[in-house]
């Protein structure tokens, strides 16, 4: 009855594949130009909250200045109530998907890193993303804390298999 | 009349404009906002072929977007500091410039991308993301910052500063 010629399961999925690669190969330069917009709006937010500042970030750790702690705090609730209102009216991501999460897990490494990263967070003034903007503002001594960051990534990588998780 | 918006901005529009990148890269570019993958993406574009688990059994081209990002980053940077700024932005102090600065700069940093790594997420995907999300290791993880932060700079403040 059905007279189209039968189509292999390993030719069906090859072709599912070519088509789904084109249709990411097309999304993806809209959605990379979406990704370096929304880096550069955080970049000029971060900026002009001077969480970038080494000044202001030891400030908030001697408890001297609480501008950091009110920016974070504000910055979790908004966040927090604009997912939930996201869920509530049922918005669908750019990809047509739901919002969802996929946790990330708890093990030693939360703790014992955790530490490790406030310390060189109070150290170099700069969490991750500073750093980047730093470097894009010219400041070039921000290189050193990336070659750092990068240096720490590594041995991460390295002893990632003896460390306790 | 826009003079105020080359004025550091006042905490509650920084805390608001922090928070939105939450909802905005989840629904108009479809990913979890955090930034340390970036680095784990850095070292894995610059050791291709290696035999280190971390890097082999990476997804480099769908994690490709961490260094996009970064990039943009690093342009929001100077579009703040060149057109954005009434003063210039004093990013480091100046007792950084110098060697003793750059040696405290490679070690914090090193602390900041094995810590980071170590602890799956910076204060983007955990303090901010993570515990938006309401995920209790992300909570965990944020008190262990500020409790590393907090120790360095009330018990090495005077010998590191």
């Amino acid at each position: 009855m059905n007279k189209t010629p039968a189509i292999s399961d390993a030719e069906w999925n090859s072709n599912q594949t070519d088509s789904a690669k084109q249709t990411s190969g097309r999304v993806s330069s809209v959605r990379y130009t979406t990704i370096l917009l929304l880096g550069a709006y955080f970049g000029v937010v971060l900026s002009k909250a001077e969480a970038v500042c080494w000044q202001r970030i030891h400030d908030m750790f001697l408890l001297r200045d609480p501008h950091l702690y009110y920016v974070i705090l504000t910055a979790i609730v908004v966040a927090m109530i604009s997912l939930q209102l996201l869920k509530w009216f049922r918005v669908k991501t750019v990809d047509g998907s739901e919002i969802t999460y996929k946790p990330k897990p708890y093990h030693k490494g939360v703790l014992i890193g955790g530490v490790l990263f406030g310390a060189g967070w109070a150290i170099t003034g700069a969490c991750p993303g500073p750093v980047y903007i730093q470097l894009g503002a010219g400041q070039w001594l921000a290189g050193v804390t990336l070659l750092g960051a990068f240096l720490g990534m590594y041995c991460y990588a390295i002893l990632k298999s003896r460390l306790p998780h | 009349m826009l003079d105020w918006i080359r004025e550091p901005w006042p905490w509650w529009v920084s805390g608001i404009l922090v928070g939105l990148i939450v909802p905005l890269m989840k629904v108009l570019a479809a990913k979890d906002f955090g930034i340390s993958t970036s680095f784990q993406e850095l070292g894995a574009v610059c050791s291709p072929g290696s035999r280190l688990e971390y890097f082999a059994k990476f997804d480099k081209r769908a994690n490709l977007w961490t260094l996009v990002f970064v990039a943009g980053l690093a342009a929001g940077g100077w579009i703040a500091s060149h057109w954005l700024s009434a003063q210039p932005i004093e990013f480091l102090p100046n007792s950084y410039q110098g060697t003793s600065g750059a040696i405290k700069l490679l070690v914090g940093g090193f602390l900041i991308g094995f810590g980071a790594r170590y602890a799956g997420g910076c204060t983007s995907g955990h303090s901010i993301t993570g515990i938006a999300n309401l995920n209790m290791p992300s909570l965990i993880a944020t008190i262990c910052f500020f409790a590393g932060g907090l120790g360095v700079t009330w018990g090495l403040g005077n010998w590191l500063f």
